[in-house]
Parts: C-alpha cells; structure tokens; sequence
C-alpha cells in the first residue's frame, strides 16, 4: 500500500513503499518496503541480482517505479531539491582520466549548496597525497578513496554507498569506516549496499536482506541474528555422522577434514549428548551463526 | 574530523544561492574545456589541424596561384576555418556523451544534484572555446604567412560566426552521442563529419551536376555565412544561412534531451 509524502514521518529520509519494477520479463523488485530513517548506517544487503541496484537507482532518481512510491525527504527523488541533501557513490563509473583528484572533488562540490572546501573533504578522506594526480593514473582503491571524498564534500545528509571498501587495502578501509562513524554521529545516515558481511555487521544499525527482488528479512543487526536461532558445533569426535544425524534437534551433520559438523536449534542437549556419547570428544566449539550464516541461509531459502 | 568540518546542523536548506548555482555551471564548462584540453588525442588534430592544412595548401602549394586570386584565397580560408569550427562540437559532443553514457558518469552526475544541462552547457562552451582558438590559430595562420588582408571587423565578425556557429554541430554530437554506443560513435560521427564537408563543396568544389546536394549539409551554410561576414561573395541570405542552422540546432537538441531523459 503506497504512503505519500504528505503523513510520511519526518525520521523517515528515503523510502521505497510496495515498490515493483520490472526489466522486460526480469521482475527487479517485487512489492519492496524500505525506509531510511535520521542518524543511520542501513545496510542492504543481497547477492547480485537480487535487485539491491536497482532499489537505489529508484531512490537516487535513475529510474522511475513500475508501481508504488519513492520518496527522499519527502520529495520525489526526480527533484534535484532531494538529490541536494545526498552524496552517492556508484560501484561501476569511469571518471575523466584527465582530471586531476582536487578538480573532480570541487566539480562534485559546485553541485551542492553548502559543501566543505575540496581541501577540508581530503583531509577528511586522507586523499591530499592524490590532490595533483589526474585520476586516470590512479590504482583502483586509490580511485575509490577519490569518489569517496567527491561522496562526501556536498555534507549530504545521506550517503548511499555501493560496496565503498571494495578493492581497499586496510588503512584506507579503516578510513572509511572511521569517517562513516563520525558521519552518523553528525546525524547523517548512510546505506550501504553489499554483498559481504563482516563490516556491516559491526556497523549496521539496521539491516535488509534483499532476494530476486523481495526483502526477505529486516531489522537491526541482533534482530537478524535472531532469524536465524540455528546453531552450529563444531568438535572432533569418533562419532558416527549418519548416527547423530537421527537425534532429535539435529538438522544436518557434515564431517570434514576439522572434524564433525552439527547444525541445529537445540544446542544444549545436543552436546550433553555429544560428551555423553564420545568421551574423546576433543575441540568441541558452539557458535550462533553470524549474520554472515544467517544471510547465507536467508537468501537460499529465496533461492 | 571536527564539527565545524561536517555539521550536524540539518536545518540549512537544500536552495541554492544563484551565485552557487551559476557557480555550478561555469565549474562544470571549465573542467570540462580542460579535459578535452588535455586530451592530445582530441585538442591536437583540432586545434591545429586546420590552419596546418590551410598552410599547407593556402600557402605552400598553392600560395603563388592565391596571391593574384583574392576570391579563392577566402574560399580557401574559410573552408578550414569552417571545418575546424565544426570538429569540436561534433566529437566533443558525440564522443564523449556516448562514452559518459556507457561509463556510468552521465548518471553519477544526474544522480548527483549537478543543475539540470550542466553537462550539456559545459560541452557547448568547451565547443565554442575550442572554436573561438580555431579561429585564432587560423587568424594567426592568415595573416602571417597567408598574407590574407584581413581588418580587424573581418577577423571579429568571423569570430562571432565561429563561435555561434559550432553550436548546430554541437547539437548534431549531442544527437549522435545520445543514439550511439562509445565504439561505434567515433566512426559514425568521422562518417557524417567528413560527408558534410565533401558534400558542402567548401574544399574539393563539387562537379555541377550534384552541386545541388550541398543545400542538404549544414556546414555548407556556415560556410556560406563565414563567406559574407568576410565580405567575400555567398550564395544566398546571410539570414537563411543562420534560419538553417538554428534549426539545425534546436531539432536535434530537442530529440536528443527527450531521448536522455527517456533513456538516459
């Protein structure tokens, strides 16, 4: 059910409301809820296809919806009024070679009404070693350090950022990071697309899974943890896989070369089992599954 | 980072002052004028190319016959003259629309808040910059070693005419660029380049039984129009010649801009 912009809470700085949209006979997003609210780090997250691009080409105004409604800040994101309160950065795009790094930050800069001065968002990116070089002879992580600060030097307040780590060695990664803090902690909020975990289960606030253009769960990071409330153990044991595998709470046992593998949502008595039966049990180890688990669970059951 | 560097003031608006707003897009028309300077590939041929050419047959090869043959020392003349003034706002235009079309960068920028025809304004005046240092180098080329009498009105009134006048082939790039992909628009737009010229007639005369055809190329009315701000002889109105070409330039900008906007 569409929600127009007129009741549509204030907190709220992007939304997707039962949005559709369809490439041919290819359904991108299928009936897609999604909002972006004040001051946080949403991560949305999915493997390729599952129409994560496609969700933010509607909210920065690349694409129209087939059928539901997208707003930012209220607005339709065709106006250039809404993109004015934003900073993208795309995964894929060819900036001219010819440009030097400071050249392109204060190109992106001239859009914006009140941006930093392009030597404030470098030393902010931790870019002025690159200010003089033409962008074409940069290394890849050094061009995605560039599009991260020409991201940043309107001071949106929302970023939208594809996979901005991607191709980072680890300082510059952790620059990212430090600076995206700082941003929500000013009261701008970022969402991030990806499709690998770790870092935005340490970042998130909030989390959407996206599968074959459906959100399939949402919520703040522990939320999604909970989702799934399967646990895994792990141990090296004599223990016959195929025997363990008829208890009951046991969902699925694999032995590899690390030992035997158990999967199941009744932990405890599965290992008071476990001790019970192998008094050699050695490396006996019980994890939630990590959001990482949970997604990778997640997005198979859409498959 | 300090707060003074990212304030968390939200209650700024998203207006834009004009100032910052034309700001936008003179950043815009200058960054995009010193790319394709710095593209030897792009600013070499046309920047020079034409008054090299206008040398070497206005002056090394044929300088002897053009001395006692005013008439055909200003066709030749303005014949590269026309043909550098048409160079940059077609493959400027074209090609590198096409390209920021597939790259991704058109919609980084539409994504981005960039004015509306930012990137179209900028392209025009990196066209007609280019065209108005065509005009100087081909000046310079005349009156050193052509030995053209040209007056200071003759050189202003042509500079004019260059300036306005690679606008209808920045709106012929701009058309090429939106239909074409990044390979294919370099040989599609050298095609309709080098077809324009050789139909005008404006270098090689055309033989009397198709001279006709030349009414169909647009550059054959700049040519026409750069002839009489020459005060030279012209086939036609100095008003229809400029009637043409703004329409040469208004259709395919209003086919072009539906069609991004469509497309993208």
């Amino acid at each position: 059910m569409p929600r127009l912009g007129d009741n549509m809470n204030n907190n709220c700085w992007a939304e997707l409301a039962a949005v559709k949209k369809r490439f041919g006979k290819t359904v991108a997003l299928d009936g897609v809820d999604m909002e972006v609210r004040h001051g946080e780090l949403f991560a949305l997250l999915g493997p390729n296809g599952a129409g994560k691009t496609t969700a933010i080409s509607l909210l920065l105004g690349l694409r129209r919806p087939d059928a539901g409604s997208v707003r930012l800040f209220g607005k339709s994101p065709l106006e250039v009024e809404a993109r004015r309160q934003i900073g993208v950065m795309m995964q894929e795009v060819a900036l001219p070679p010819e440009l030097r790094v400071r050249e392109l930050i204060d190109l992106a800069a001239s859009y914006y009404p009140a941006p930093l001065t392009p030597n404030a968002a470098m030393e902010l990116t931790r870019t002025m070693p690159l200010a003089k070089r033409p962008y074409g002879r940069l290394s890849g992580g050094q061009k995605r350090q560039a599009q991260f600060a020409m991201a940043v030097v309107g001071r949106p307040k929302l970023l939208f950022l594809d996979e901005p780590t991607v191709g980072l060695d680890q300082q510059a990664r952790e620059m990212v990071w430090a600076v995206l803090r700082e941003v929500v902690r000013a009261g701008s909020s970022i969402v991030l697309t990806r499709h690998y975990l770790e870092e935005a289960e340490a970042l998130a606030d909030r989390v959407a899974v996206l599968a074959k253009g459906r959100v399939i769960a949402s919520g703040t990071v522990s939320e999604m943890r909970a989702v799934v409330v399967r646990k895994r153990i792990s141990c090296s044991s004599s223990l016959i896989a195929e025997d363990i595998g008829t208890w009951p709470g046991v969902e699925s046992v694999r032995r590899d070369q690390q030992g035997l593998h158990i999967v199941t949502n009744n932990a405890e008595d599965v290992v008071r089992r476990l001790l019970a039966a192998d008094g050699d049990l050695r490396e006996l180890e019980v994890r939630r599954a990590g959001l990482a688990e949970a997604f990778a669970e997640l997005t198979q059951e859409a498959a | 980072m300090t707060t003074t560097t990212w304030e968390s003031d939200f209650t700024r608006g998203a207006k834009m002052p004009t100032g910052r707003f034309l700001r936008a897009y003179f950043t815009e028309a200058k960054y995009e004028s010193v790319q394709m300077l710095r593209m030897p590939g792009f600013s070499i041929p046309f920047l020079l190319l034409p008054a090299a050419l206008y040398l070497l047959f206005g002056v090394v090869l044929f300088g002897e016959a053009l001395r006692s043959d005013p008439k055909s020392a200003l066709f030749i003349f303005t014949g590269f003259d026309v043909m550098g003034v048409m160079g940059p706002g077609m493959f400027g235009f074209g090609i590198t629309l096409a390209m920021e079309r597939e790259q991704g960068l058109l919609a980084l920028k539409r994504a981005l808040p960039m004015p509306v025809g930012a990137s179209l304004v900028a392209k025009m005046v990196m066209a007609m910059l280019f065209g108005v240092i065509v005009t100087a180098t081909m000046f310079t080329a005349a009156l050193t070693l052509g030995h053209l009498p040209l007056t200071g009105t003759q050189c202003v009134r042509l500079a004019t005419v260059n300036a306005l006048g690679a606008l209808p082939f920045c709106a012929l790039g701009l058309l090429l660029g939106t239909l074409t992909t990044a390979r294919s628009s370099p040989a599609i737009i050298n095609l309709l380049y080098l077809a324009m010229i050789y139909l005008s007639g404006f270098l090689i005369p055309l033989p009397k039984s198709i001279e006709s055809i030349a009414l169909a190329s647009p550059a054959f009315y700049l040519d026409q129009l750069a002839l009489s701000a020459l005060g030279a002889p012209s086939y036609g109105a100095a008003l229809t010649h400029m009637g043409v070409l703004a329409g040469v330039t208004l259709l395919p900008t209003a086919l072009a801009i539906r069609r991004l906007a469509r497309v993208g």
